[in-house]
């Protein structure tokens, strides 16, 4: 099903088959090209099928954006343990919504993109791992893994080329932090879901100390397209080094919110004006953050930029997981700041101490400012506190509270002021 | 302790989805699905679920104590959810939820006196471009109004 109205200005390649009739079901994919790319491959060698997704540009669409093959690549395909595939489906950044759609509407894309990735690196298991939220996901996964089972696409002697792979889904239960890929392998093992640390990285290291493949949903999804169609061709869809089309998924203050798939590079004020319908209520833009909560606020003046992981990285924020969340002229940049902290302050494992304690100050501090109950050194304590948790935490939840923080402190200083000038309640004495 | 029939076939398949010796990885799965059927995470249900994944109660305790879903007190018949996060903030989550508190005379993490209802204030659900949204239980619910909301709520209370 689809929640919105596509746009003309999409370019659906992981997307292609959303609105078929059925578009879930393996008749539906089989007869859309589907499984062709998984033949195509089995006629590849591992090296091949490596260089071909490394040709495509694909970078990591859950947010850190490393260059996919070179993932693959890291797996010790000579190591005598077993290797796996994980897939994380634990989609909770805030803004962001599209691997539900990736399952909801092409599941077999995903097992196909899977298959080829097993193939890559020789694994021989894998495993789904779904957010607990996404109970109706979960079901329409298994029944699509079931029916790749039934028609020999999934078990032993695949296709009868010698390959078996067996793959299944499994349900997280609530935990933003399960979305970090070494807390998700805490978690697939029956544990809580706090970071390890790295070195070793998953590809040597990974689920039950195998080395392990693991992507996000819409990472794999897009491999069926970059072997069938092969990678230049993927490639030339973005800009340079970053390749193919991505799921952004506009949210906020715009008159078309919705999921959209667009070329790398997509201008992002044409993102909002031409494909979202323009601000809400004709309103000015005040602000975009451009993928998902953790990533540094952009002013409406920095959003005449191409939305590419590179051409993000030098305005100073990130891609991330392609949450574009919109916010116009009269959004509140203290509540919007308290809130995504709360949000972290939840959501930190409490494994580390910069982090656990980090996010309950910082929370602690922009209530108050909200509140109207904040001290004049407070704006300054605020971003002061976020700074010392850069780079200090275990894992990039730390980071991903901190970034957010910084600048939106740094870019509407005026607003913290204004809060504190109209609260006319300063106190002398601060505990901190 | 024993489950419906159908659980327990779900969980017999679910312990030959992981590695031999590696059964532990089945634990969160069955205590989310046993608490759905259970309606809660009860001490007897660790015990149980600690002896078919092979660790200690213990270890149970810690993995419930992490996972927001899981609970150890029965939620309402109908546990709705509705997300205050940022995409949904902006588009009135948090108005949403503080007329869900009126509307149903309870707050964050309450349940009402009949048992029906149950209500939270959560976190990013994976709906940010058609918020603001709320579940009711597993089931999404897109663009929710106030008005939407109450409609919502006296059709569950006419299904009793």
């Amino acid at each position: 099903m689809l929640y919105n109205e596509p746009s003309p200005l999409e370019v659906r390649v992981l997307t292609r088959r959303f609105g078929l009739p059925n578009s879930a079901s393996i008749d539906t994919y089989l007869a859309t090209d589907g499984y062709k790319a998984l033949e195509k491959a089995f006629d590849m060698t591992p090296d091949e099928i490596i260089e071909e997704v490394k040709t495509s540009n694909l970078r990591g669409r859950g947010g850190a954006g490393f260059p996919t093959g070179m993932k693959w690549g890291f797996v010790p395909r000579n190591s005598p343990k077993p290797k796996y595939i994980v897939v994380n489906g634990d989609e909770s950044e805030p803004g962001t919504c599209k691997d539900r759609l990736l399952i909801e509407n092409d599941p077999h894309q995903l097992i196909e993109g899977v298959l080829i990735a097993a193939l890559a690196v020789g694994a021989s298991r894998g495993w789904i791992y779904i957010r607990g939220e996404y109970r109706y996901l979960i079901e329409i996964m298994d029944k699509a893994i079931a029916e790749a089972y039934a028609r020999g696409y999934l078990g032993k002697n695949i296709l009868g080329r010698g390959f078996d792979f067996d793959l299944h889904t499994h349900t997280g239960a609530g935990a933003y932090e399960c979305g970090e890929e070494s807390a998700l392998l805490e978690s697939l093992e029956g544990k809580r879901g706090v970071p390890r640390i790295r070195p070793p990285f998953p590809a040597v290291s990974g689920a039950f100390q195998c080395p392990t493949i693991l992507n996000n949903v819409e990472t794999f999804s897009a491999v069926p397209a970059i072997i069938r169609d092969g990678g230049a061709a993927f490639a030339a869809l973005g800009t340079p080094k970053n390749g193919g089309t991505r799921l952004f998924c506009l949210s906020g203050h715009v008159n078309k919110p919705g999921v959209y798939e667009l070329p790398m590079g997509f201008n992002l004020l044409r993102m909002i004006n031409e494909v979202g319908g323009g601000v809400r209520g004709g309103r000015a833009l005040k602000a975009v953050i451009p993928g998902g909560s953790s990533c540094p606020i952009l002013k409406a003046e920095e959003c005449d930029l191409p939305m590419d992981y590179d051409s993000l990285a030098k305005a100073k924020s990130m891609l991330g997981s392609g949450g574009v969340i919109v916010m116009d002229e009269t959004t509140d940049m203290v509540k919007a700041a308290l809130r995504i902290m709360k949000f972290y302050q939840h959501e930190s494992c409490g494994w580390c101490i910069p982090c656990r304690e980090g996010t309950t100050w910082l929370k602690k501090l922009l209530t108050r400012m909200d509140e109207g109950r904040g001290s004049s050194n407070d704006i300054d304590l605020i971003a002061d506190l976020a700074k010392n948790m850069l780079g200090r935490t275990f894992c990039p939840l730390g980071d991903a509270a901190a970034m957010p923080t910084i600048s939106i402190v740094e870019k509407f200083r005026e607003e913290f002021e204004a809060k504190l000038a109209a609260s006319r309640t300063q106190s002398k004495f601060v505990v901190v | 302790m024993t489950f419906s029939p159908k659980l327990e076939e779900k969980f017999a398949a679910l312990l030959t989805h992981y590695p031999e010796g590696r059964q532990r990885a089945a634990l969160i799965p069955m205590l989310l699905y046993a608490q759905d059927e259970v309606g809660a995470i009860t001490p007897e249900l660790v015990e149980e679920v600690a002896k078919r994944c092979g660790v200690t109660p213990l270890q149970v305790d810690e993995v419930v104590g992490y996972y927001s879903m899981l609970h150890r007190k029965p939620l309402g018949k109908y546990h709705i959810q509705v997300c205050t996060n940022i995409s949904c903030m902006l588009v009135g989550g948090e108005e949403l939820f503080e007329h869900a508190c009126k509307k149903l005379g309870i707050g964050h993490k309450q349940v009402t006196p009949d048992g029906l209802f149950s209500l939270e204030e959560v976190e990013c659900m994976g709906a940010c471009s058609w918020a603001p949204a709320i579940q009711i239980g597993y089931e999404f619910h897109h663009k929710v109004t106030p008005e939407k909301l109450d409609e919502l709520i006296e059709a569950l209370r006419k299904i009793q």
